[in-house]
């Protein structure tokens, strides 16, 4: 069935179909469609779940764990402060290996406040342990949310859907809803190896002395390195039930391309009509959307930038006193290849200012142009 | 006499706490923790924030509980408890009760939103203050549950805590939740019949318990039931129930209270205090006590 539906109730449908039983939630804008729809739903009947009006997120993700430990399904969706409020609890769920999905909505960091698109708040929990999926159209943020949910689960690591503030959590678009039967044939209920039970009783979480902690990490890192394997194996399998394949990049006309955008988000949709418009220019264009970031998709990066001549790496998000995040991402994973491109490193977008094609057609200017990159940050339309 | 023994054997043989943990001697809290869990059975769920209890259960692999424990974050006894509920609920068990044990730190401080929205929702969980008086497990620094006249680390005996202890209970009462008691270690036959009472009402209950902490109240490890009994006997720390956040019954009539001089000269904690300070503290007592009268109905 098609639907035109906002961003944020695709992430609403994505936890319907995937049978999440239960949801913790706190409102903040832009993220409320998301928990309204899915209060609507559990109250009407149509999703069987507990939802859990916490008084802060800091309590939702608290909620969500234990509800996780005790083997239930369980789902939550933020946005900026709330994500950073979140942020101790964050740890707790990488760390505790409960499976738990979020959505969050990119919205800027206060102060001054702000309520509009970048990607400083989630790329601030890149260290939590958390995967996290960068989504530029709202069928890819409903597919994406039942494929976390199988990943996650299977890994027992915790899965966040990035959606940016309003260009996509509060645009509308056509999407098609899968059918509840295929949706439990891809996704079986949750059945964790361990849980909080009278009948089996253990201590989780408790004092960890040096002799143990490190196994622990140890154990997350080495199972976060299946990821990217987990997420094209799930991804092939969802494209044989739905048609649509999930991987952990997408790929756009790279293959003969001089210059590659790395883009991420909707700004990876906007780069692809950018593409589009250089070649009819004659310029060999091509955009490389990154959207599995943790774990980074270091061979596909690599696969692809390899045989490139030019990369310009756009970020909407900084690491004050570095670079873009993107940027030293890619940069790191290309280091001591045997052939790497010249890359430059853009931001822009900031606080929700617009990416258009006309800032693609800028950074395609300055990285045609130059045969090194002479500021380690160009900045596209910022007022200097 | 005859009734005395009765009660003795209200209190269950069977015991879901190993010996091996690691509290120190004398320590109210372990005390508080083999009595609930006699009252509430082995069809629990604990969740445990940082308090001592995260450390008196034993480090991983160990555990000296026999019932499952979810050691959550500081704030978040409270939160992880309704989410142990809800999934619960969810995966088909309604019949565990499920216990959320924090300090007076993580009670009346940094964990009272929590608690406040877990309340406010009357989400079905036994929340439990073992109250010590002070952030005793990072070595003896004032909470909010911190007595006025008391020495702590970050109180010094120049400048001893001057405020009041926060009144959770009042706290409490004013969300209406179904059940609110107050219990000592000195009193087992009261306490445990508290926590048998709290695991048949639906709803969320409130347990808060004076736990006494030798190594952080200054006192002699042999004096911890005595002082608890004091605390009582003094009109301190009165053994009462609130229920529907109308309905308060005091459980120990008290008839001549002990004056709280008995009660703080047994702490160092106490020992700066001069007779005028004492007499304040005395005046605060006989103020709350009587409040507490006219709320029974006494």
């Amino acid at each position: 069935m098609k639907k035109v539906i906002m961003g944020n109730h695709a992430l609403s449908y994505g936890a319907m179909l995937s049978r999440a039983q239960v949801i913790a939630a706190y409102p903040i804008t832009p993220q409320t469609q998301v928990v309204e729809l899915l209060s609507e739903m559990c109250a009407d009947g149509t999703l069987n779940a507990k939802f859990i009006k916490v008084e802060s997120e800091h309590s939702a993700m608290a909620a969500c764990l234990g509800a996780s430990l005790a083997g239930a399904r369980t789902f939550t969706a933020t946005s900026a402060q709330g994500l950073a409020l979140m942020h101790e609890m964050l740890h707790w769920a990488a760390g505790g290996r409960m499976p738990v999905v979020m959505g969050n909505i990119n919205r800027a960091m206060a102060p001054g406040w702000s309520i509009w698109t970048d990607q400083n708040d989630s790329l601030s929990e890149r260290d939590t342990g958390w995967i996290q999926f960068y989504c530029s159209s709202n069928q890819e943020v409903l597919d994406t949310v039942i494929q976390a949910f199988k990943v996650s689960e299977k890994l027992m690591i915790p899965s966040m859907i990035i959606l940016d503030a309003f260009a996509l959590s509060h645009t509308y678009e056509v999407v098609e809803i899968p059918e509840q039967a295929r949706v439990d044939q891809f996704l079986p209920p949750f059945n964790p190896p361990w849980r909080l039970t009278p009948d089996d009783p253990h201590a989780f979480g408790g004092l960890t002395s040096p002799d143990h902690y490190m196994e622990l990490r140890f154990k997350l890192q080495k199972d976060m390195e299946k990821v990217p394997a987990l997420v094209e194996e799930t991804g092939k399998e969802y494209e044989k039930l739905f048609g649509r394949y999930l991987g952990q990049v997408e790929e756009y006309l790279c293959a003969d391309a001089e210059l590659v955008f790395v883009t991420s988000g909707t700004a990876g949709y906007t780069a692809r009509v950018a593409v589009d418009e250089l070649r009819q220019k004659g310029i060999k264009a091509g955009n490389l959307r990154i959207k599995l970031f943790r774990p980074f998709p270091f061979e596909r990066v690599r696969a692809i930038l390899s045989r490139v001549p030019k990369v310009a790496v756009l970020d909407r998000n900084i690491s004050y006193g570095h670079h873009g995040i993107f940027y030293q991402e890619v940069k790191s994973a290309l280091y001591g290849q045997p052939s790497s491109p010249l890359v430059f490193g853009f931001i822009a977008g900031l606080g929700g200012r617009d990416i258009t094609r006309d800032s693609f057609q800028e950074i395609a200017d300055y990285t045609l142009r130059k045969n090194k990159a002479e500021e380690e940050i160009v900045w596209i339309g910022v007022k200097k | 006499m005859s009734k005395e023994r009765k009660m003795t054997l209200t209190i269950p043989r069977e015991e879901y706490m190993s010996p091996g943990h690691l509290a120190c001697q004398g320590c109210g809290a372990s005390l508080a923790m083999r009595l609930a869990l006699k009252g509430l059975g082995q069809r629990t769920i604990v969740c445990i924030p940082a308090c001592c209890w995260a450390v008196i259960d034993g480090p991983f692999p160990h555990s000296s509980l026999d019932i499952p424990i979810y050691h959550c974050a500081f704030e978040t006894a409270a939160s992880s408890a309704s989410g142990v509920r809800a999934g619960l609920d969810m995966v088909g068990d309604t019949e565990t009760t499920v216990l959320a044990w924090a300090g007076d730190g993580g009670t009346f401080d940094i964990g009272l939103q929590a608690l406040s929205g877990a309340a406010e929702r009357n989400d079905d969980i036994i929340y439990t203050c073992y109250d010590n008086e002070a952030y005793m497990n990072t070595g003896i620094q004032r909470s909010s549950a911190t007595p006025i006249g008391a020495w702590t680390t970050t109180t010094p005996v120049k400048h001893y805590k001057k405020e009041r202890k926060k009144d959770i209970i009042g706290i409490m009462a004013a969300h209406g939740i179904p059940y609110i008691a107050t219990a000592s270690v000195a009193y087992p036959e009261d306490m445990v019949k508290k926590f048998k009472k709290a695991r048949e009402i639906k709803g969320t209950r409130f347990i808060h318990v004076f736990a006494p902490c030798p190594a952080g109240w200054k006192s002699r490890p042999e004096d911890t039931v005595k002082l608890a009994r004091l605390a009582v006997q003094s009109g301190y720390f009165p053994l009462y129930e609130i229920e529907d956040g109308e309905r308060w019954t005091l459980n120990l009539k008290v008839k001549e209270r002990k004056p709280i001089a008995e009660y703080l000269k047994l702490q160092g904690r106490f020992r700066h205090l001069k007779e005028d300070e004492i007499a304040l503290i005395q005046q605060e007592v006989d103020a709350r006590w009587a409040r507490i009268l006219k709320n029974c109905g006494l």
